[in-house]
């Protein structure tokens, strides 16, 4: 029973803390460029504010794009039940793993990408076009990653990763381990749309990418599809830290445990999150068509990670 | 049993008669629907009995067969793909009732409802057939009903060209059938399978290899693998739809089929480089399948080349399965062919659906062109539903089927760690990479796909004023939809019933003891645990929850209905819209070193002023890199041969009989020798 309720804490625990995330983000990047910044929990208030503004939908578009926020809304959500936040393993672990986790986000992104294109204007299909290419020539580096993990823990279920890394704490240091994490974080920063694949903080420019397929929502729909892409980002924060350094992780529901599991999760987000802020004050965006170099890159660090991994064994 | 043979094998006769008498009209087509669904509907029936006993049946009956020599035997592996045919042709019959409506009167229905009927009819045999003459009689058969139903629009030029590369290649297929059974029968193609599969093992290595080799050809070009594909992208875009269903869904598994009947269960466990060759196939011809399906703007052509990306898919799972099986890991090796005859099973559903949804597509806009699309999600509402879950269903997205029969595809490869050889080991990994790229394209194309051809304004007159199909067409769309959304979100049924079935195929478990079935999906030693279902229960309860949330918390519900954003200016028409090809630009510039697009561009600037630009003429075309290094000089070549042959045909009857009397005293003399 607790576990079920743990499921139902880490859904809403991951809503709560997404904004902030992203916030965050946001905050440090000000500080490091010498701005001060709009504050962390502003997204907050950009979030209550869109949920109370009446909603203005182009006459071109159909069903679909009132339907597609909410499938992204929901499949985002589905996956912080199945993706070990604070705790491992929980009692969603046997209903999805690691590749359901990520053919459910990229649900998501099919129905983002279709909804850009309904409204039939240019910069929606240009969006939509990009997102499933980038989405596309990452699949590969992620399925590696997974590889590699699968091979170390001998399952793809998200909760025995967790234990196995636990049960041997020398694994973190075996440079498939290393060369996964390199590879990983690269498609996070591509699938979450950060710099340098896509720039967040441009709105109406023709490099844009999530942003030009979501120009036609507004009101509720754009609060759903926000939030939904900052809990994205907190998923995939939450796996490059916790499978791939798993402490603070509690494998039981003990309160304690979950209180340090709790801090740990938050301390090791800021910590993603800097990193982050740091790279994108320090990076400049690429050219779209410069993006699958980079990703190439990522593929050639999983596919080393998972030859080492077969050498090594 | 054999009543619900004899069902089956009356229905398509009756089917095909019954075109042939009543012609044209309502109540032909009725006869041709009626047949072709009684014979279906029966060998559907017959494949699931066969499933649940999981017993096997001879049938032998003389009076049945008065041709001596034919063999039909059903055991597990021919009941599952009676199952494939029989639920595909369910569909086909009832959508082909309302479809060929509109070629009344424009193209002979006699013969393409006596060809349909003929099509179902020699397939059934083709999978039931249990020796080489019989099999090859059926194979014959089908080549050559299909041959026909191809040629139904024959006054098109593009439609004879298509027939002909078609019958070219599956004749060339044929020929390596006939020696390979020739090879592995010594010389008698009446010998049973069961005897084949005794004497397998007796055969030496090289004249093994060389049966494996011949089936991969024979069969391959039946299934479409790269490089034998070719005819494929032509032919299924002009046949008529629910054939082009019955062709890309049905007839092109019966290479599959061949394929795991011969090297899997008749020649048993081989070594592990025909695995890797299989492998190696399967995944080339899935991601060139998926690269060269994304440059399509003909929604035929583009669903066509899906079909060779998926037999790719397939072709990996069963790859995989082999290498396994050489290296005695039988669990994985299960499991690998079970994806892959899951996967044979949901492509048939998915793609037939993909194709009758292109076919009313077709009958309500004349065009297959994706340019001229647009907007008809509010037209056809039914037929834009379907074809999303089609869409979704191919581009493995959870919980439809595609997701969960590659899903065990995945599992199977990501067990290779366990192989003891690294070289092969590490074909593994790539196997991944390669099928996950596919995947994402396939899902990048079928945005394109359903986006540009149903979303957003009308691109053309036809579309907007398109009109939905009628009921016959769209009950069968939302049929193979549903079969989609069952054989997805039941796994643990389908995967059990196909791990019994080839349950001793090639020396292979039964793998009802290895895999825990409860609501989810849990692979060997708890390798990986899933449930489509309760994923599927998840995301539906919270696209509930949210809107009520929401409705609690009381967020602005009002919606107000205006024009698109457009920077300004008034006025938006589909000419702004991105097209086809505009969405698959990046892509195409991504993979330019496999493409090599060429480009030609046109400017006419104004005679005053070279700032003013009259107008721009654009041309980009590729051409498949097999086409030109592969065909183009084998056919130079051919042509050349021809050229010398001819000179033989001097037209002179005394040249003949010397020609004769030469080729007997030869005959007499390697008969003698």
């Amino acid at each position: 029973m607790t576990g079920y309720l743990l499921e139902i804490g880490q859904a809403l625990l991951a809503l709560l803390l997404a904004p902030g995330l992203t916030g965050f983000i946001g905050w440090v990047k000000a500080r490091l460029q010498g701005r001060r910044g709009a504050p962390p929990w502003q997204p907050y208030y950009d979030l209550r504010k869109l949920f109370g503004k009446e909603a203005v939908i182009s006459n071109t578009a159909s069903w679909l794009f009132r339907f597609a926020p909410y499938v992204i809304f929901a499949t985002t959500l589905a996956v912080t039940m199945l993706v070990p936040l604070i705790a491992a393993p929980l009692p969603f672990d046997a209903i999805g793993d690691l590749l359901a986790v990520v053919y459910l986000l990229l649900l998501g992104t099919f129905f983002l990408a279709l909804a850009g294109l309904d409204p039939g204007t240019p910069f929606g299909g240009m969006g939509a076009s990009r997102e499933m290419t980038i989405a596309a020539i990452a699949e590969p580096t992620i399925a590696l990653a997974i590889f590699g993990l699968a091979i170390g823990a001998g399952s793809t279920n998200l909760g025995r990763i967790v234990a196995q890394t636990l049960a041997n704490p020398g694994a973190v240091i075996n440079p498939g381990h290393l060369l996964g994490f390199a590879a990983l974080f690269i498609v996070t920063l591509a699938e979450t749309g950060r710099m340098p694949v896509d720039n967040p903080s441009t709105h109406l420019e023709l490099t844009m990418i999530h942003e030009a397929m979501i120009l036609e929502y507004s009101g509720r729909y754009l609060a759903l599809i926000e939030w939904a892409a900052s809990v994205k980002l907190l998923i995939f924060f939450s796996l490059l830290s916790n499978l791939f350094l798993p402490w603070g992780v509690a494998t039981t529901f003990a309160p304690g445990a979950l209180a340090v599991a709790l801090i740990a999760l938050i301390a090791k987000l800021a910590l993603l999150g800097l990193l982050v802020a740091m790279l994108e004050t320090r990076l400049a965006k690429l050219r779209l068509f410069r993006v699958p170099e980079l990703l190439g890159v990522s593929f050639v660090l999983a596919l080393l990670s998972v030859t080492s991994s077969f050498l090594l064994r | 049993m054999t009543t619900l043979f004899t069902v089956m094998i009356a229905g398509y006769v009756a089917g095909a008669l019954g075109a042939l008498l009543m012609g044209e009209g309502v109540i032909g087509r009725g006869a041709v629907a009626l047949g072709a669904f009684m014979g279906s509907a029966a060998g559907l029936v017959l494949g699931v009995s066969a499933v649940i006993s999981g017993q096997s049946f001879t049938f032998a009956s003389a009076r049945m067969l008065p041709l001596t020599g034919l063999m039909l035997h059903v055991d597990g592996l021919s009941a599952f793909f009676l199952i494939v045919i029989g639920l595909l042709g369910v569909a086909v019959a009832v959508y082909g009732f309302g479809y060929s409506a509109a070629y009344e009167g424009r193209y002979s229905l006699r013969m393409l409802g006596a060809m349909l009927n003929l099509l179902l009819l020699s397939l059934s045999v083709q999978v039931v057939a249990a020796n080489a003459l019989t099999f090859l009689i059926a194979w014959e058969a089908v080549s050559l009903s299909a041959y026909w139903l191809v040629l139904t629009k024959h006054d098109q030029p593009e439609t004879v060209r298509a027939g002909v590369w078609y019958i070219a290649m599956t004749h060339a297929g044929f020929a390596a059938l006939v020696a390979m059974f020739l090879l592995m029968s010594s010389g008698d193609l009446t010998t049973s399978f069961a005897t084949m599969r005794a004497n397998a093992a007796t055969l030496s290595p090289g004249l093994r290899n060389a049966i494996f080799l011949l089936a991969l050809f024979g069969f391959g070009a039946k299934a479409g693998i790269v490089p034998l594909h070719i005819w494929l992208p032509m032919a299924h875009p002009v046949a008529p739809s629910h054939v082009s269903a019955l062709m890309s869904g049905v007839v092109i598994k019966m290479g599959i089929y061949g394929l795991v009947r011969v090297s899997l269960d008749l020649l048993g466990a081989g070594p592990a480089w025909w695995g890797g060759v299989v492998l190696g196939v399967g995944a080339v011809s899935a991601l060139l399948g998926v690269l060269y399906a994304l440059m399509q703007h003909d929604l035929k052509r583009l669903l066509a080349y899906h079909s060779v990306e998926n037999i790719g898919i397939i072709l990996i799972g069963v790859g995989a399965s082999m290498i396994f099986r050489s290296y005695g890991l039988v669990t994985l090796a299960a499991l690998g062919l079970i994806g892959g005859l899951y996967h044979t099973i949901n492509h048939a559903t998915f793609k037939g659906l993909l194709f009758l949804g292109a076919g009313s597509v077709l009958h309500a806009t004349h065009t297959r062109n994706m340019e001229e699309m647009g907007g008809l999600i509010k037209r056809m509402p039914v037929t834009a539903c379907c074809f999303l879950i089609g869409s979704m269903a191919i581009s493995a997205l959870p919980p439809l089927n595609g997701f969960a029969s590659e899903w065990m595809v995945f599992q199977s490869l990501l067990g290779g760690f366990k192989i003891p050889t690294a070289e092969v080991a590490v074909m593994m990994p790539l196997a991944v990479a390669m099928l996950a790229l596919t995947s994402g394209l396939a899902a990048a194309c079928f945005v394109k796909a359903f986006g540009i051809t149903f979303l957003a304004i009308p691109r053309s007159r036809e579309a907007e004023h398109a009109l939905e199909a009628p009921l016959s067409m769209r009950a069968a769309m939302v049929m193979l939809a549903a079969a989609c959304v069952i054989l997805g979100l039941a796994p643990f049924v389908v995967v059990p019933a196909i791990g019994r079935l080839i349950a001793g195929l090639g020396g292979l478990p039964n793998t009802q003891v290895e895999f825990t079935l409860g609501l989810s999906l849990s692979t060997p030693n708890g390798f990986g645990r899933m449930s489509p279902a309760l994923i599927a229960g998840g995301v539906a309860m919270l696209l509930a929850l949210v809107p009520l949330a929401m409705l609690l918390a009381r967020v602005n519900w009002k919606r107000r209905i205006s024009d698109s954003w457009g920077c300004g200016r008034i006025g938006q028409t589909p000419r702004m819209e991105y097209t086809a090809t505009a969405f698959a630009e990046p892509l195409r510039r991504v993979f330019a070193e496999l493409y090599r697009p060429t480009k030609e561009l046109t400017i006419d600037f104004h005679p005053e002023s070279k700032y003013f630009v009259q107008s721009i003429g654009y041309r980009s075309e590729i051409t498949p890199w097999f086409d030109t290094y592969l065909y183009d000089p084998f056919l130079w070549f051919m042509r050349l041969l021809a050229g010398v042959t001819r000179r033989l045909q001097s037209g002179s009857l005394h040249a003949y009989l010397v020609y004769v009397t030469i080729a007997l005293v030869i005959l007499l003399l390697a008969a003698r020798w």
